[in-house]
């Protein structure tokens, strides 16, 4: 085990700077306004920097760098864009270590994940997407002998990107990965709970894009993220967050007549068919590791899977060994690599949880593990820890309908097929789901009946480039994480052109 | 006729938080949010600033002594799997995100739930529409 010393002590792998400006025009500015924000890290709940606090003047000073530099950035071509990208990737992963420590301080969330996941992840994003622009091609359709149809693709201009905090630095990859490759300038607010890590990143990077192509605006979303969304210079949105803002964006998206691609969540079924327990093997060890993801990151994943469906041959066992599976989660200090879960991000964020335990319980949700704040004492015992909690109860409880956003499971057991797709589509959402079976042929019509725009068999909370991520239903508009997210970043050109000599003779 | 129950309350806490937003912010509304980061939330605008409209239920007027009345609205689908419950509008220390207008202040709304007894069942107007 290894046990990193805190950002701010002596022996850290990384120190934040006291202080977090704009970077606006390829240089750090201080807000417009002169006012900064307080910045807590979720582990102990201490003040590590302050953070520059966004404003309408603020935002449209990025703009005008973003509009500065977007018609040569645009231009530039695809091999020198991907250049960029893949040199950020190596600079990313020289400096592995310390971008995932900072990011454990910022989120709270431990270690072992940001080493191993996260920041891998947006490493081989970068990767992925400096490839894929170098793979795409244009078209042409040849209309008749003499007519050609050419189609182009073109970058949108500028876009405005809204981060959330759940993963700040890999949710910011996956929306600037595709809108730099693209050949788009860039104006990104990071949430306000988080906004410090992605400035660490950016550091290591800022030399390598031209100035003015990205450009990060700290800040809340009243006084920040609305004049981005709002604003008539901007010709794409994006948005990862919740339902009323995704709508709010929308109407403002709706007034300048640009378009939008949200993610915004999702109440997500991990169904276990009765043959997962045929054998108690390595693959029954899986299944009961797959209930456990539910914890991952805190709960705090946009498909964190939240319903546990169980079918009934085997749901008292297959729940009580899933229970002790949770039992062995382990909290603690989350800069420790044999921590298994860190703090939720926030002190809001937990009371929201809290909140939830209560409803569950008023209405008959049956706590089998977990249930109450953690308190782990020491330095930690100012942090944001929750217990990994496992309900029992039916699927029309509030806690099975709604995003709790929280190291919480609700259990229901569920009697055949038909029932297993009825209770997983019961929800207002679809962005993923979990079909555990040893049948092939129940595991593919499942993974094909779920209305969720990911579903993964037999495996669960993988995130590879090249994988298609996104919403039915409520819960969002695009496909991130794919080659396909390029067309949300770039307009088609479409050039007819005539190879004939001749009138055609109407005039 | 049989008194109707009100579906939505606040705390003396969040009574206060919204007479300080009056001053700053005008007329207030709230529209509760679903999904993720922070959802399940209600968010805090302006009033008019989000556009309700056919799909969404308008679940009460809260009453905030010496300001207007605060409109509470929530999607219809997402009214489908709450109206059982009754809502208290609490605040919280902390940030959320979103474009809420508390969130400078270092604070934020928090919904508290009790289920409606079967007396306040029974009474309620089965749309909820206010």
């Amino acid at each position: 085990m290894t046990t990193y010393a805190a950002p701010g002590d002596s022996g850290s792998v990384m120190q934040f700077k006291p202080r977090y400006e704009h970077f606006i025009g390829g240089e750090y500015v201080a807000p417009v306004r002169g006012r900064y924000f307080e910045n807590p890290t979720p582990v102990t709940g201490q003040t590590f920097t302050e953070v520059a606090r966004g404003t309408a003047e603020d935002v449209e000073a990025a703009l005008d760098a973003a509009h500065g530099a977007a018609p040569a950035w645009g231009k530039t071509s695809p091999a020198e864009r991907a250049g960029i990208l893949n040199t950020m990737a190596d600079r990313i992963e020289a400096n592995l270590e310390s971008i995932a420590i900072a990011e454990s301080w910022e989120n709270g969330k431990a270690c072992r994940e940001t080493l191993a996941a996260d920041i891998p992840l947006a490493i081989d994003h970068l990767r992925y997407f400096a490839g894929a622009i170098r793979a795409q091609e244009g078209s042409l359709s040849q209309i008749d002998e003499d007519t050609v149809a050419y189609h182009f693709y073109e970058p949108l201009g500028v876009v405005g990107q809204i981060i959330p905090w759940n993963f700040p630095i890999l949710m910011a990859i996956w929306k600037l990965a595709p809108a730099l490759a693209a050949g788009n300038a860039v104006v990104l607010k990071p949430a306000e709970q988080t906004p410090a890590s992605i400035h660490v990143l950016n550091e290591l990077v800022a030399d390598l894009l031209p100035p003015g192509v990205l450009n990060i605006v700290n800040g809340f979303g009243v006084e920040a993220g609305k004049p981005l969304a709002a604003n008539k210079r901007i010709r794409k949105i994006a948005f990862t967050g919740e339902t009323t803002t995704g709508r709010l964006i929308m109407q403002y998206a709706s007034e300048n007549l640009i378009p939008v691609t949200l993610e915004l969540g999702g109440k997500s079924p991990n169904i276990f068919f009765d043959d997962v327990a045929a054998q108690q093997d390595a693959f029954y060890d899986k299944a009961l590791e797959g209930f456990a993801m539910f914890a991952l990151n805190q709960g705090e994943v946009c498909t964190c899977p939240s319903r546990a469906l169980i079918q009934g041959g085997i749901y008292d066992g297959f729940l009580s060994e899933s229970v002790k599976r949770v039992e062995q989660i382990r909290q603690g200090n989350p800069l420790d690599t044999d921590t298994t879960m860190g703090a939720q991000a926030s002190n809001d964020q937990l009371e929201k949880i809290l909140s939830y335990i209560d409803i569950g319980r008023q209405e008959g949700a049956r706590i089998l593990t977990g249930g109450e704040r953690a308190d782990l004492g020491g330095n930690l015992a100012g942090g944001y820890y929750m217990q990994p909690t496992v309900f029992e109860g039916q699927n029309r409880m509030r806690v099975f309908q709604e995003e709790i956003f929280g190291p919480v499971v609700s259990v229901a057991r569920f009697t055949d097929y038909d029932d297993a797709i009825s209770i997983g589509n019961d929800t207002l959402y679809g962005l993923g789901a979990g079909v555990w079976s040893r049948d092939t042929n129940t595991a593919y019509r499942a993974g094909r009946d779920i209305q969720a725009g990911r579903v993964w068999v037999n495996q669960y909370h993988a995130y590879p480039a090249h994988s298609a991520f996104g919403g039915y239903k409520e819960s969002g508009i695009g496909r991130e994480n794919h080659k396909m997210m390029l067309d949300h970043y770039q307009q088609t050109k479409n050039m007819l052109v005539s190879y004939s000599p001749n009138a055609l003779g109407f005039f | 006729m049989e008194h109707v129950p009100a579906r939505v309350a606040l705390t003396s806490e969040a009574a206060d938080l919204l007479r300080r937003l009056r001053a700053a912010h005008g007329p207030l509304m709230f529209h509760q949010s679903g999904g993720c980061c922070d959802g399940s939330s209600p968010m805090c605008y302006p009033d008019g600033e989000f556009r309700t409209g056919g799909s969404d239920v308008h679940l009460g007027d809260l009453d905030v002594e010496g300001i207007e009345p605060v409109a509470f609205w929530m999607s219809g689908s997402q009214f489908e799997y709450w109206k059982h419950t009754h809502l208290t509008v609490d605040v919280v220390p902390g940030r959320g995100s979103g474009f809420s207008v508390e969130a400078p202040e270092g604070v934020r709304f928090l919904i508290r739930s009790r289920l409606f007894t079967d007396a306040e069942s029974a009474a309620l107007n089965p749309t909820g529409g206010g």
